[in-house]
């Protein structure tokens, strides 16, 4: 892997100078001439109650009303890992803003008028508004009387009669020993609530049914084509076949796992198909954006832990309450997901986990940047810091004793991969100077230090696939078609360096196309920071596959030895004749002409594909052991100093380090940028953004006003991005992901920081300026 | 407030005031869009954003909001920056709109050569806004602090990049500028 030419450089973006002069095109950018309409969606104002009757007669008079549908036109359940979710409320709904009907309409004023004349008559249920409303000897309610009628993967284990829809165990070595073994036990309870992603475009979808009866939805989408698997599914009695619906994907601003699966998309899917013969357009106000879309789960932590006098850990025992909300056709598996994973990233050989995915009346849970790991991290690093602290030990010291290294068994029975976790903690104390003693001599500043550690797994079905086809043009320059979906990442570029490397062609010289289902391959998702690693692997198997071709041509029509053949400089060179110099723009199009004036060769194509053959979900539902539901771990550490006023409890940051092991950073300007970013985000989380909901479940913050996420003014002096690299063995060149990962450590780092500063252990998320500066008046 | 801005506020209010206690009604308002005149029928309660979005075919500038807080919207109206989900179409009529497309008669900008080098951008969306906002502080304050550059952007929002990326490119060309001249 010596000499790369293109991997591993700062490549500047290949979409650039689309996005800089905004002629980027997003969905609602998008025209789609006169005959759109538009819909606009008629909402549940309970949280918990049964539909008795809806009166559309009002609405229907409006001049300008095309259509009104309601649950009974649409009576379909679907969803991602178990099929939960219906197109529109059926006789029950579940939280406050769930979609009742909608009114497809010439224009959208007069469609939102109507939605308003529509007359819902409910039956009120009592809500059941947190995790300990729904659990437990009497909760208040059943929210999924048919839960055990649902569809669902092989590796969720919902309880019938409950509100539990999924509950993964963990169970390994012996607790009794484990704690028996300790010189001390430690408990604690730590909250975080519910987030919401907040990427600046809103959601939008349209759909338009033609009159031979193709369906093609155009969707902000980070999932083109496990939209179109789903619409499928969920249209599945109007007797669509995959091959007649299309998902093209525009570009996307900003995702964070908002836009990952289905959610609002299927409303523009399934009302095209009222209005055949014209589009009609769904697009999510910023209201909708936060109350109905997914938001990150809440989870209630309840944490014990065994540890020796010398700081090492024998035994973890820990339950995790996740408030999953109305639907957890995706939820659920982020609760999977870090019920796998909630040790964090260190050794410790005795383990309980249960991890419960529970049905509440607020609205759907999903994925957020961390799947899981971001919000169970907070109790975990929170809680190993007060022990490091209680036996005397620095709390980087207690991490590097207790750190994961390669080869230790994970919480399902693995093996931990390759990682350069101890080089990211020492790197990250070395960045912000640990060990110096830093003091304000202002007497109202207290300073303060923090560290976390992170890691997450990607978090996807065992054969969850990436493909991508490669094709030169006449000039030498190459346009790959994938169904990755660049949401900001910067994967785009990044398959570019992958096939410039390979084929010695610049980045910029070529050019990568984003998803239409009917002329891309398949991609899983965008989703679980794979795409560098499952997406990268097939486009380099797919410029490898083009390389190959060019061999055989050059064999074949020019007798060529090709064992000396090689690519370099955007054409091919022989080790055995140092004149041989046939540039790839002469022959990848029109192919070589002989003596006699026929032709060999034509237009080449590569193909590539990705599945990871090694992955297994199934395990013993009892104790989690024996799969391999994991592909890999990234891992990492940030550290963070941070200034307290006192009189405000205002928390300044002047300093913070993280260091992410990329396994190899194919663009280092990409991976500081997802640093950076990671940071600022994970920062909102901990000091600024806090969901509020009233007592009947209604989101009372549903704008940028009142949940504030952080804007230039709220930004650190100085971050300090550290790439560690310790190679991924089936990378592409070594590189695994580390997108989402880069927000994972922050909020307990910050909370540990606090703590440091002023004594004070704070259990539970934001801890905002009013949350310290009372904490520090009581 | 300084009282021309006083003035102007109070000015707007009342023209809001009417408007809002009328029916809706068509007016044909005739404004300078990036240097071009422009005639268009409009309606007494649109806002300039939906009009130059879904009438003029200017999609650069985004609606993220609707409420004035994010500023993908932004566009300048004659020398200052504006929200334009804030202003409504015919509050426009006889001024002059400025969108990026306008910023560039002559290509790409120094400024967006600054944001390209320095990755000050990922999904985009928020971008155009974000350009029009830093090049119209640029204009009224050619060398910004650090602090002055952090205010100038605060009402942008932006999710991707933790705006440091954002700073660090307006910083570059503001220094490589000065080198020039």
């Amino acid at each position: 892997m010596n000499d790369l030419k293109y991997v591993g450089k700062p490549s500047p973006r290949i979409e650039g100078k689309e996005k800089l002069t905004g002629a980027t095109r997003f969905v609602d950018d998008l025209d789609f001439g006169p005959g759109l309409l538009y819909a606009a969606i008629v909402e549940s104002s309970y949280a918990h109650a049964l539909i008795k009757n809806i009166d559309t007669s009002r609405a229907e008079d409006v001049p300008g009303v095309v259509k009104i549908v309601t649950g009974k036109d649409f009576p379909y359940r679907f969803g991602l890992y178990m099929h939960d979710r219906y197109v529109f409320a059926q006789d029950r709904v579940r939280f406050i803003g769930e979609q009742v009907g909608a009114v497809i309409a010439r224009d959208p004023v007069t469609a939102k008028k109507a939605a308003a004349l529509v007359e819902v008559e409910y039956e009120e249920l009592e809500p059941l508004l947190s995790v300990y409303d729904a659990i437990g000897e009497k909760p208040k309610g059943i929210i999924h009387p048919d839960l055990k009628n649902y569809f669902h993967v092989p590796w969720f284990f919902p309880r019938a009669d409950t509100n539990i829809a999924h509950l993964r165990k963990i169970r390994q070595g012996d607790m009794e020993k484990g704690f028996e073994e300790a010189d001390f036990i430690f408990e604690d309870e730590f909250i975080v609530p519910r987030y919401a992603h907040c990427a600046i475009e809103p959601h939008g979808a349209v759909g338009f049914l033609d009159h031979s009866g193709r369906l093609t939805v155009w969707t902000a989408s980070q999932s083109p084509y496990t939209q179109r698997h789903l619409f499928t599914q969920a249209l599945e009695p109007l007797g669509f076949s995959h091959k007649d619906i299309r998902v093209i994907s525009p570009a996307v601003g900003g995702g964070f796992g908002g836009k990952a699966g289905v959610s609002m998309e299927i409303l523009a899917a399934a009302l095209a198909t009222v209005v055949k013969g014209s589009p009609v357009k769904v697009l999510w106000s910023r209201e909708q954006e936060f109350y109905n879309t997914y938001q990150r789960q809440g989870v209630h932590a309840k944490l014990k832990v065994g540890v020796k006098n010398d700081g090492t850990l024998t035994a973890l025992e820990e339950i995790l309450y996740w408030d999953a909300g109305a639907y957890v056709e995706y939820g659920a598996n982020v609760v999977n997901a870090a019920g796998l994973s909630a040790t964090g990233p260190y050794r410790i050989p005795n383990l309980k986990i249960d991890s419960v995915c529970i049905y509440t009346n607020l609205p759907p849970g999903g994925p957020y940047r961390g799947f899981g790991y971001s919000e169970f991290i907070f109790g975990l690093e929170s809680h190993f810091n007060e022990i490091a602290k209680k036996l005397n030990i620095d709390p980087v010291e207690f991490r590097r004793k207790n750190a994961i290294r390669e080869g230790d068994t994970l919480a399902y029975g693995g093996k931990m991969n390759p990682n350069g976790l101890l080089e990211a903690i020492d790197k990250v104390a070395e960045a912000i100077k640990w060990d110096k003693e830093i003091k304000s001599d202002d007497p109202n500043i207290v300073m303060g230090k923090g560290i976390s550690l992170m890691w997450k797994a990607p978090a996807m079905p065992p054969n969850a696939a990436s493909s991508a086809f490669l094709k030169f043009n006449e000039d030498g320059s190459v346009n790959i078609l994938v169904s990755a979906k660049e949401i900001g990442q910067g994967f785009l570029t990044v398959m570019a360096q992958i096939a410039a490397e390979v084929l010695s062609v610049p980045p910029d010289r070529i050019r990568v196309e984003e998803p239409d289902t009917d002329r891309n391959p398949y991609e899983w998702q965008t989703v679980a920071s794979h795409i560098t690693w499952g997406c990268g692997n097939a486009v380099k198997r797919a410029a490898e596959d083009a390389r190959e071709q060019i061999f055989d041509l050059m064999e074949r029509a020019l007798g060529k030895k090709r064992d000396a053949l090689y690519l370099e400089d955007a054409m091919v060179k022989s080790h055995d004749e140092t004149d041989f110099k046939l540039p790839l723009k002469d022959f990848v199009i029109d192919g070589i002409m002989m003596e006699d004036g026929t032709w060999r060769g034509g237009p080449i194509i590569g193909r590539g594909m990705f599945m990871p053959e090694f992955s297994s979900a199934l395990s013993d539902p009892e104790t989690g052991q024996g799969g391999k539901p994991n592909v890999h771990y990234t891992v990492g550490a940030a550290a963070i100093r941070i200034e307290i006023d006192k009189q405000t409890g205002r928390i300044k940051v002047p300093k913070v380090a993280l260091a992410v092991d990329a396994g190899k950073a194919i663009n280092p300007a990409m991976v500081k940028g997802q640093v950076i970013g990671g940071i600022i985000q994970g920062l909102g989380t901990i000091l600024y953004e806090d969901m509020r909901f009233d007592e009947k479940g209604k989101l009372l913050n549903p704008n940028f006003t009142d949940y504030k996420i952080p804007t230039s003014m709220d930004i650190p002096d100085e971050i300090i991005p550290i790439i560690v690299e310790v190679p991924q063995p089936d990378g592409p060149y070594g590189a695994r992901g580390i997108g989402e990962h880069t927000m994972i450590p922050v909020a307990p780092m910050v909370a540990n920081a606090i703590e440091d500063a002023l004594g004070i252990r704070i259990k539970s998320m934001p801890i905002t300026a009013e949350k310290v500066a009372l904490s520090l008046s009581t | 407030m300084p009282p021309a801005a006083k003035n102007l506020f109070e000015k707007r209010f009342l023209d809001l005031q009417k408007l809002l206690f009328k029916e809706i009604k068509m007016y044909e308002i005739t404004f300078t869009l990036n240097g071009e005149k422009r005639i268009v029928g409009v309606q007494s309660n649109e806002t300039l954003l939906d009009v130059l979005r879904y009438k003029l075919g200017i999609t650069s500038p985004k609606s993220g909001c609707e409420r004035g807080d994010c500023g993908t919207c932004t566009v300048k109206l004659n020398s200052q920056i504006v929200k334009s989900c804030l202003i409504l179409a015919v509050e426009v009529n006889g001024q002059e709109v400025l969108t990026i497309e306008g910023l560039m008669k002559e290509g790409f900008t120094p400024l967006q050569e600054a944001f390209l080098e320095h990755n000050s951008f990922q999904c985009g969306y928020c971008t155009p806004g974000m350009v029009i906002t830093a090049e119209a502080l640029l204009e009224t304050n050619p060398n910004p602090t650090d602090e002055e550059i952090k205010e100038g952007l605060s009402g942008n929002l932006c999710r991707c990049t933790g705006y440091i990326p954002i700073i660090e490119a307006i910083k570059d060309h503001v220094k490589k500028r000065g080198a020039e001249q």
